[in-house]
C-alpha cells in the first residue's frame, strides 16, 4: 500500500517541513499577541518573495505529506485497495495544492 | 478491556501520531479556505478573525498548535526510531515529544488569554 517510494517521499516532505513547522510555530506565537486582523497579516506577508518561497514550499510539501497520511488510514481502516486508494490520494493531494496555493498567493500577492 | 499491547507507552505514541495528523490533515483544508479571502474579501476574513476573541476558539486554537507540535516532534521521535541506531532512548523521546508540545502550545495559550 505504501511503495518504497511514497514512503520516501512521506519522509521526504517530513524532513522539509521540520523546520518549516518550527518557523510558523514562531510566526504563530509572535503574531497572535494582541489578536490577528487582515491587514496585520496582509502588512506581514504582501510582496514578500520570502514568505512566498517559505509558505508556498510548505504547502507543497504538506500536501504530499497529509495525501499520503490519509492514504494509510483509508487503506488501513476502510479497506480501500489499487485504483481507488490511488485515485484518493491523488484527488486529496491536487486539493491540498490547489487550496493551499490559493491561500498563499491570497496573503503575498500585492 | 484494553488489550495488553495497547498499555504500551509506544502503542499510545502511534496513536497519538496518527490522531493528530488526520485532524491536521482535516484542518487544512479549512485554514486553506479562510485564508484565501485575505485579497478578495479582506471583511469576511476580519469577521472571521473576530471569532478568536472567543475563549472557546482560543482553547480550540491551544488544541491545534499542541497537534501541530506533538505531530512535528512526533515525527522526528519516528523518524530517529527508524534510522538512528537507538533502543532504550525511545520512550524517553515519546515523552519529550509530549512535554515540548505541551510547553510550545502552553507558550502560545499563555500569549492569547
Amino acid at each position: 500500500m505504501l511503495g518504497v517510494r511514497l514512503y520516501m517521499l512521506q519522509r521526504l516532505t517530513a524532513l522539509i517541513m521540520a523546520p518549516l513547522t518550527l518557523g510558523h510555530i514562531v510566526v504563530m506565537i509572535y503574531a497572535i499577541q494582541g489578536g490577528l486582523s487582515t491587514a496585520e497579516i496582509l502588512s506581514r506577508t504582501q510582496g514578500s518573495i520570502w514568505w512566498l518561497l517559505f509558505y508556498g514550499s510548505f504547502v507543497v510539501a504538506v500536501s504530499l505529506h497529509a495525501a499520503i497520511g490519509l492514504r494509510v488510514i483509508v487503506h488501513e481502516m476502510l479497506g480501500l485497495k489499487r485504483l481507488a486508494l490511488n485515485v484518493f490520494t491523488l484527488v486529496i493531494s491536487l486539493l491540498l495544492l490547489f487550496m493551499g496555493a490559493r491561500a498563499v498567493l491570497a496573503v503575498t500577492l500585492s | 478491556m484494553i488489550r495488553k499491547h495497547r498499555a504500551h507507552p509506544l502503542w499510545f505514541a502511534y496513536a497519538l501520531h496518527r490522531f493528530s495528523g488526520l485532524a491536521l490533515a482535516l484542518f487544512l483544508p479549512a485554514h486553506f479556505y479562510i485564508l484565501s479571502k485575505a485579497l478578495t474579501q479582506p471583511e469576511s476574513l476580519d469577521t472571521f478573525l473576530a471569532l478568536t476573541d472567543n475563549p472557546m476558539v482560543k482553547l480550540a486554537e491551544f488544541g491545534l498548535v499542541f497537534l501541530l507540535t506533538v505531530h512535528f516532534l512526533g515525527g522526528l521521535r519516528l523518524m530517529a526510531m527508524e534510522w538512528l541506531p537507538w533502543s532504550d532512548r525511545q520512550k524517553t523521546f515519546a515523552a519529550v515529544a509530549v512535554a515540548g508540545a505541551f510547553l510550545v502550545s502552553g507558550l502560545f495559550f499563555l500569549r492569547v488569554v
